[in-house]
């Protein structure tokens, strides 16, 4: 794990969930934390350096692309990588896991509308030769919101 | 709902009720925010627009759902979870309701949904991703989940990554001809 300091552990904390969405968000940080706001800058720059925090700044729904599910192929692990490379071209897709199961690659296909999202599905069901297994959400009980980080339990080795 | 009898790509645009603004917005932002006292004005003047539109708008992106939140986004593989499992349960859909809601509470759960059955190869309903340090400690939070879901819950499965192929995010496409 990357070494954190307090400043960096109480930034995440407070602010994983949401920045203020002022004027001068930062500044509005800072005043939280008790810092300047060019050191909650200059700790955010670092993080973002370190790869600690991915980005700061907004998490799209899945809404946004209109229309999305998660799916999942079963094909043989020899063909996997091959399987793999045919999905992550098709349009739309932009996760993509190899996981340990029958079904052992699962993506998120993205669409503007469900028509063509079955289009899509379809075609790709067609280059694969394999039935696509559509799960699209019906209902989220909890969607990445974070989750409280609990620093000293992962400092144990 | 109107089907294009053009074959190539529908416009993308329509997507989420957004217009060229916000969409101009969405791409100049959907890497993170510029790390300036003034973010907003520095999306801002490239797209011809001033900070506090770009901050209006975003606001109202975030109230719409579009944006689910606008915060500091931890790497958590890089915090120490290196393990996570994607797990499966079969829940009985009389329960599911409760126990999804409950299950979400659960230390350790970054995403909780209901998604459909495809009988007989896939009978489960409820996704719960968990991430832990080490498969172990997946391992045990599985094993309490799956006491909290008691006996409404006939089968589970933990499903392992055992490699990212691709991870980009959600992403608009740049579209030719944008908005001035």
């Amino acid at each position: 794990m990357a070494a954190l300091d307090e400043l960096d552990r109480r930034l995440i904390d407070a602010f994983q969930r949401g920045l203020p969405l002022d004027s001068r968000p930062f500044a509005a940080m800072a005043e939280r934390l008790g810092v300047s706001e060019a050191a909650v800058i200059e700790r955010l720059r670092e993080l973002q350096q370190s790869q600690v925090l991915s980005r700061v700044g907004p998490v799209f729904d899945h809404a946004l692309a209109g229309a999305s599910l998660l799916a999942a192929v079963a094909v043989p692990e020899a063909e996997r990588d091959a399987a793999a490379a045919v999905i992550n071209r098709s349009p739309g897709v932009n996760h993509n896991y190899a996981r340990e199961h029958d079904f052992n690659l699962w993506f998120v296909m993205t669409a503007a509308d469900e028509v063509q999202l079955e289009s899509r599905l379809e075609a790709l069901e067609e280059e694969l030769g394999v039935p696509v297994l559509r799960l699209p959400m019906l209902e989220g009980f909890h969607i990445d919101l974070g989750f409280p980080i609990p620093w000293a339990e992962l400092e144990t080795p | 709902m109107s089907v294009s009898t053009c074959p190539s790509e529908p416009a993308e645009a329509a997507e989420g009720g957004l217009d060229a603004i916000d969409r101009a917005i969405v791409l100049a932002t959907q890497s993170g925010l510029p790390l300036v006292p003034d973010p907003w004005g520095a999306v801002a003047r490239p797209l011809g627009l001033t900070g506090e539109v770009v901050r209006a708008r975003m606001q109202r992106m975030q109230e719409s759902g579009v944006i689910r939140r606008i915060a500091a986004v931890p790497n958590h593989y890089r915090l120490g979870y290196v393990a996570n499992g994607m797990t499966v349960w079969d829940v009985d859909d009389a329960h599911i309701q409760r126990l999804g809601r409950e299950v979400a509470t659960i230390p350790g759960v970054s995403h909780c949904y209901r998604r459909p059955r495809h009988l007989p190869e896939w009978p489960y309903n409820l996704f719960v991703m968990l991430h832990g340090k080490s498969q172990a400690e997946v391992e045990r939070q599985a094993e309490a989940l799956r006491e909290r879901l008691g006996e409404a819950c006939r089968d589970h499965r933990i499903l392992y990554s055992s490699r990212i192929l691709k991870k980009t995010g959600l992403r608009l496409a740049r579209q030719p001809g944008p908005p001035r």
